[in-house]
C-alpha cells in the first residue's frame, strides 16, 4: 500500500484511540479534539507521520485521545520538546496542544521562541482564561480584576493578548477562533496545517468549571456579532448583527464607525491584509477591547523559510564545501603528530 | 635582585652555557587577560605534542572575559607538564613562571618551585601595575625573590622594537609580545619554531602583515635569549617511552564531542545536541557545530530545559539526543530529566562540573555534582552515572554512555569538570578495526506490540514516529506496566518504580571486573572517581618508591556502583577517598556498603597536588 493511498482511506474514526476522554462533560476541548479528527485524514499525511506533543494541563491530555504519535510532557515545555523532534525528524508533521497557563506563563520562554523560530510547529493554544487542572485559580489571560481562588480580592495581574505575544515574536502565521463555532474552527486549523512554519492557533474555549460563561457574548448568536468580528483577508472590517458596522483607523487609533451615518462608506473602513510584512494593522487588531470588537481570523500569514529547512541546509552546506565526513577523518583530523 | 643592572639585561650573565637534561619539565605562562596566554600556552603544548613528549596541560583562566588590566583577578594562566614518561597531571610547582605583569607574578609565585625560574616582562613592572597588583615595593629590586632565578626582559618594548621595520602601529606591535615570550621559553627548551611558524602563517592566512608581525616576534624571543645567552642552562626532555601511533591533543570537551559523533557513526543512528551555552561546558556545542558534514545537528536552544526536552524530542524521533551542561545547568534540567527516565528513552547528559553552589566559580574545577547526579529528582527515579577520569577518558565514556542508553532505554549521566574538560594531553587516533560495533535497533513489527513491554534487560522498545501501526502515546504520568495507558493503580505504580530501579540496578551485570592498581590486598586503598586521576596516580607512585603499600581503584561507574565493590572494599585495612567536594562518594560507599573511609576533601576551585594526596597516604601507612 502507497502513501497516498494509506492517507485517502483514513478517516474519522482512524484518529480515535482507545483512551476514555477524561475532560469535564461540556468542556470546550472536546470541539477542538472532534475537529482535529476531522481535519487530519484530510491534508494526504500517513497516520503514523504526525506527532501531537503537549505539556501540562487539562488541553495537555490531548495527545491520549488522539491515535496518532503522542507525547505529554512536563509544564511548558511542549514546544521544546516539539522543536527537537521536528529538527530530528522534520517529515512528521509536529502539533502542540497547550493552554494558557502552560504556553504563556510557565512556558512563556518556549513559546516565543518557538515563533521567532518559525519552525514547522502547529501550536494550539487553549484559551480558557483560568487554570483548570488546579482548580481555578487566574491565568495570564484572565481579566484584570477578576476574583479567582488565587486572588480573591481581584487580579491586578494585567492579561496578556496571546495573539499580540505571538506576533510580537514575529510568528509567521497567527489566528485566533472559538470552541463552538465549529466551520471557524475547522477552517482555521485547516489554514494553519497548510502553512510552512510556525502556525499558531488561539482557541477560546470555555471552561464550564472555573470559568463557565467567560465567552457567552461572542458566542450568542443572536448578538456575537455585535462584539466579534471576522476577519478576512482583502476584505473591510466589518462587523454588528445587521453588518453596518466597521472599523475606520485614524492614524493609529481604530474606531467605531456605521455605515451611511456621517457620510461613511465601505472605502472608508481599513482593509485587513495578513500578508503586510510588518503586520502593523495584525498587531492593532490584536489589541482589540471593548467596546471594539474581539477579531477572530488569520491576523498574519507571511510565509518565510522555516526553521528545520534553513538547519537542513546548513548540513548540505557543510557536506558540499567539506564533503560527507568519515570516522576515520573524524578521528584522525587536527594537529596529529607521529610517535614512532 | 641587583638595582644597577640594567632593565634590558639578562640575568645571570653567562660564563659557560650548559645544556640539562630532564625528566619532565613544568611551565606555566601568566598574565593578563587580554595578554593571550591561553593562546600562548595552547601554542606551546602543540609544539611540545610534535616533539613526541607525553603531556597534560591546564588551562586557569577569570570568569571575566577580559577584567581590568594589570588587576589580580585578571590573571589567566596556562601550566603544562611535558616528560619523556607518562604524565597524568599538568605538574604541582612550575619549573618556570613566565610572568606578563605584577598581577600574574603576585598570582602565581606560590606555587614555583624553589629555586625554579621565573622571566618576567619587566616594563610592566610600573608603580601603576604594582599598586593594582598590591605590591608596597617593586618585587624585581627588594629581596623577595632571592630563592628564584629572575630573569627580566623588556619583552614589550623588545617586541615593538623588534616589529618597527613593519610599520605597525606600537599598540597593535605589542599585542605580539606574546610570541616574543614564547620565543624565549622555546630557546629554553631548545625547541624548533618552524612548525609554530607555519601554523601562525595559516592562521592568519587573510592577513599577512600580522602573520608576519607575530612570526617576527617569535623569532626576535628566541633570537634575543640565544643572542645574550639569556640561560646559563638550558634544558632538553628526551622524547618519551610514548606507545607509537598517530596521536592528537584533545581536551575532554574536544575527546567527549567525538566520542559522541563516534557513537553515532558506529551505530548509524544521527546524533543531535540541544544545548545552551555554560562555561565549561560550551566548548562541546563547539566542536559539535563545526561538525554538521557528519550525522550531526546542534540547536542552541533558548535554555537550559530547552536543550535537554529539545534533545528529548529528537530521541523520541528515533535519534541519539544529548545535552551539555554544568552545575546550575544540571538543576534546571532536573524535571526533564525525570521525564526522560519515565518516557524511558536513551539520552546523555554531561554535566562538565564546576565549583558552587549557585553560580559558585564558573570556570573553577569541583567534583561537588555527584550526589545530584545519584539522587537529585523527584521521586524514585534511579538515573545511571559514570565519570571521566582525563580528558581523552571523556571520549570513551561518551560512547559509553550511549551504549548504556540506548541498550537499557534511559537517560545516562556523565560527569566530567572543567579541569578534564578544559586540559589538553595526546590521544593516541584509535584504530577503526579495534572499534566495538554499536548496534541499535527500532522495532518495527507491529504485531503483539505493547509500548512497555520489556526485554531481558528491562528495557522497553524504541519505537520511531513515522512506522506504520505503531502510533502510541507516551507521557510524565504514571503508566500501565505493559500498554503504557496513563495508569493511578496502586500496585501498578509500584510494579512500575521497582522495575524502573531493576533496570537501572541491572546495568553493574555488565560493569568489567575492577581493576585496581598495586597490591590486591592490603593496608590502604585508595578509591577516586572522575578527574582527580592525574594526581593520584602520581602520589599513589610515589608511595610506592616510598615502600608503602598502596593500592589505587578508579571507578567510571558511579550509579550502579560495580557489583565487586564491596568486596574489593573489604581487603584493606583503609579507604581514602579524595574528593574535590565534602565526602561525596564517601557518603555513597558508607551508605551502600556501611564501610567507613577517609575523606580527604578539596574545594578550592583547584584539583589536588600530588603532594596533598601523597602526604594523606603517608599518614595512613
Amino acid at each position: 500500500m502507497n502513501e497516498m493511498s494509506a492517507c485517502q482511506e483514513l478517516t474519522r474514526k482512524d484518529f480515535e484511540s482507545n483512551q476514555d476522554v477524561r475532560w469535564c462533560p461540556g468542556c470546550g476541548d472536546y470541539a477542538l479534539l472532534e475537529q482535529v479528527k476531522r481535519l487530519l485524514p484530510g491534508l494526504g499525511i500517513p497516520r503514523a507521520n504526525f506527532a501531537f506533543i503537549s505539556g501540562i494541563g487539562c488541553s495537555s491530555r490531548f495527545p491520549y485521545y488522539l491515535e496518532t504519535y503522542g507525547l505529554h510532557g512536563i509544564h511548558g515545555r511542549a514546544p521544546a520538546i516539539a522543536s527537537g523532534l521536528k529538527l530530528a525528524r522534520p517529515e512528521l508533521s509536529v502539533w502542540v496542544v497547550t493552554g494558557d497557563g502552560d504556553s504563556l506563563a510557565i512556558g512563556g520562554n518556549h513559546f516565543i521562541h518557538a515563533m521567532r523560530r518559525n519552525i514547522g510547529l502547529k501550536i494550539i493554544l487553549l484559551n480558557n482564561r483560568i487554570y483548570g487542572l488546579t482548580k481555578g485559580q487566574c491565568s495570564p489571560t484572565s481579566e484584570f480584576g477578576k476574583s479567582t481562588k488565587s486572588t480573591p480580592m481581584g487580579n491586578i495581574d494585567r492579561p496578556f493578548s496571546p495573539v499580540s505575544v505571538a506576533l510580537g515574536a514575529g510568528a509567521g502565521f497567527v489566528a485566533r477562533t472559538i470552541d463552538n463555532d465549529l466551520q471557524h474552527l475547522r477552517q482555521t486549523l485547516k489554514r494553519a496545517a497548510e502553512h510552512p512554519g510556525t502556525a499558531f492557533v488561539e482557541v477560546r474555549q470555555n471552561c464550564v468549571v472555573f470559568n463557565d460563561g467567560a465567552n457567552d457574548p461572542i458566542n450568542d448568536k443572536d448578538t456575537r456579532n455585535d462584539v466579534r468580528m471576522l476577519l478576512e483577508h482583502g476584505k473591510p472590517l466589518r462587523f454588528g448583527v445587521d453588518g453596518n458596522r466597521g472599523v475606520r483607523i485614524r492614524g493609529f487609533e481604530p474606531e467605531i464607525v456605521t455605515l451611511g451615518e456621517n457620510g461613511v462608506t465601505e472605502a472608508d473602513l481599513a482593509v485587513h491584509d495578513e500578508t503586510s510584512a510588518h503586520g502593523g494593522l495584525a498587531f492593532c487588531l490584536s489589541q482589540f477591547a471593548a467596546p471594539l470588537p474581539l477579531p477572530l481570523g488569520v491576523f498574519r500569514a507571511v510565509e518565510a523559510m522555516p526553521y528545520e529547512t534553513l538547519n537542513a541546509g546548513l548540513a548540505e552546506e557543510a557536506r558540499r564545501k567539506r564533503g560527507k565526513g568519515t570516522l576515520e577523518q573524524l578521528l584522525s583530523g587536527g594537529h596529529t603528530w607521529n610517535v614512532n | 635582585m641587583n638595582k644597577q643592572i640594567p632593565k634590558q639585561d639578562c640575568m645571570p650573565a653567562a660564563t659557560v652555557r650548559r645544556v640539562e637534561e630532564l625528566d619532565r619539565a613544568i611551565v606555566r605562562f601568566a598574565g593578563d587577560s587580554g595578554d593571550g596566554m591561553q593562546l600562548t600556552g595552547d601554542a606551546f603544548a602543540k609544539i611540545i605534542a610534535s616533539g613526541g613528549y607525553d603531556f597534560a596541560t591546564r588551562p586557569d583562566y577569570p570568569s571575566e572575559i577580559r577584567a581590568p588590566t594589570g588587576t589580580l583577578f585578571g590573571v589567566s594562566g596556562y601550566q603544562i607538564q611535558f616528560s619523556s614518561h607518562e604524565v597524568f597531571t599538568s605538574g604541582d610547582a612550575p619549573d618556570v613562571l613566565v610572568a606578563m605583569n605584577p598581577a600574574a607574578l603576585k598570582t602565581n609565585l606560590a606555587d614555583v618551585k624553589r629555586g625554579g625560574a621565573i622571566i618576567v616582562n619587566s616594563s610592566a613592572f610600573t608603580d601603576g601595575n604594582l599598586s593594582k597588583a598590591g605590591y608596597q615595593s617593586n618585587p624585581l629590586e627588594d629581596a623577595s625573590l632571592t630563592d628564584y632565578r629572575v630573569y627580566r626582559v623588556d619583552i614589550s618594548g623588545l617586541t615593538v622594537r623588534a616589529l618597527e621595520s613593519l610599520g605597525l602601529p606600537p599598540k597593535e606591535a605589542g599585542r605580539c609580545k606574546n610570541y616574543y615570550a614564547l620565543g624565549l621559553v622555546l630557546c629554553l627548551y631548545g625547541r624548533p619554531l618552524d612548525a609554530e611558524e607555519q601554523r601562525i602563517r595559516a592562521k592568519f592566512a587573510g592577513k599577512a602583515r600580522i602573520a608576519e608581525a607575530n612570526v617576527t616576534a617569535l623569532r626576535a624571543g628566541y633570537a634575543y635569549a640565544e643572542a645574550c645567552e639569556m640561560f646559563v642552562t638550558t634544558y632538553v626532555v628526551r622524547p618519551g617511552n610514548i606507545k607509537p601511533g598517530v596521536y592528537r591533543s584533545l581536551t575532554g570537551n574536544q575527546a567527549a564531542a567525538l566520542g559522541f559523533v563516534t557513537a553515532s557513526e558506529l551505530a548509524g543512528v544521527p546524533l543531535f545536541l540541544g544545548s545552551y551555552p555554560i562555561t565549561p561546558a560550551t566548548d562541546i556545542l563547539h566542536e559539535l557545530a563545526a561538525l554538521r558534514h557528519y550525522n550531526v545537528k546542534t540547536f542552541q536552544a533558548e535554555d537550559e530545559i530547552a536543550g535537554i526536552c529539545s534533545a528529548i524530542g529528537a530521541a523520541y524521533g528515533g535519534v541519539l539526543g544529548v545535552t551539555s551542561t554544568s552545575g546550575p545547568g544540571m538543576a534546571l534540567k532536573t524535571e526533564a530529566l525525570g521525564l526522560t527516565a519515565m518516557l524511558e528513552l536513551p539520552l546523555v547528559i554531561i554535566n562538565v562540573q564546576r565549583a558552587g553552589p549557585s553560580t559558585g566559580l564558573p570556570t573553577k574545577v569541583e567534583q561537588s555534582d555527584l550526589l545530584q547526579a545519584v539522587y537529585g529528582r523527584n521521586g524514585e527515579c534511579p538515573v545511571p552515572v559514570i565519570a571521566a577520569s582525563s580528558p581523552a577518558d571523556c571520549f570513551d565514556c561518551a560512547i559509553e554512555a550511549f551504549r548504556i542508553a540506548t541498550k537499557y532505554m534511559t537517560p545516562v549521566i556523565l560527569l566530567s569538570d572543567g579541569g578534564i574538560g578544559n586540559a589538553a594531553e595526546p590521544w593516541r587516533i584509535p584504530d577503526l578495526a579495534d572499534m566495538a560495533p554499536f548496534e541499535i535497533a527500532f522495532r518495527t513489527d507491529p504485531e503483539g506490540f505493547l509500548p512497555y513491554a520489556r526485554d531481558a534487560n528491562l528495557a522497553r522498545a524504541w519505537v520511531r514516529p513515522g512506522t506504520p501501526g505503531m502510533e502510541h502515546r507516551l507521557g510524565g504520568l504514571e503508566k500501565d506496566f505493559l500498554t503504557g495507558d496513563i495508569s493511578h493503580n496502586p500496585l501498578n505504580h509500584q510494579r512500575m518504580v521497582e522495575v524502573r530501579a531493576a533496570k537501572v540496578a541491572g546495568i553493574a551485570r555488565e560493569i568489567p571486573p575492577l581493576a585496581i592498581s598495586g597490591p590486591r590486598e592490603g593496608d590502604l586503598l585508595v578509591v577516586g572517581w572522575g578527574g582527580t586521576y592525574g594526581p593520584i596516580v602520581q602520589a599513589c607512585k610515589q608511595a610506592e618508591g616510598a615502600g608503602k603499600s598502596v593500592a589505587h581503584l578508579h571507578l567510571r561507574y558511579l550509579n550502579p556502583l560495580p557489583g565487586d565493590l564491596e568486596e574489593t572494599l573489604s581487603r584493606y585495612r583503609k579507604v581514602l577517598v579524595p574528593e574535590l567536594n565534602l565526602g561525596q562518594l564517601s557518603r555513597l560507599l558508607r551508605e551502600r556498603f556501611l564501610r567507613d573511609v577517609v575523606v580527604l576533601s578539596k574545594v578550592q576551585g583547584k584539583s589536588f597536588t600530588q603532594a596533598e594526596i601523597y602526604d594523606r597516604i603517608m599518614e595512613l601507612c
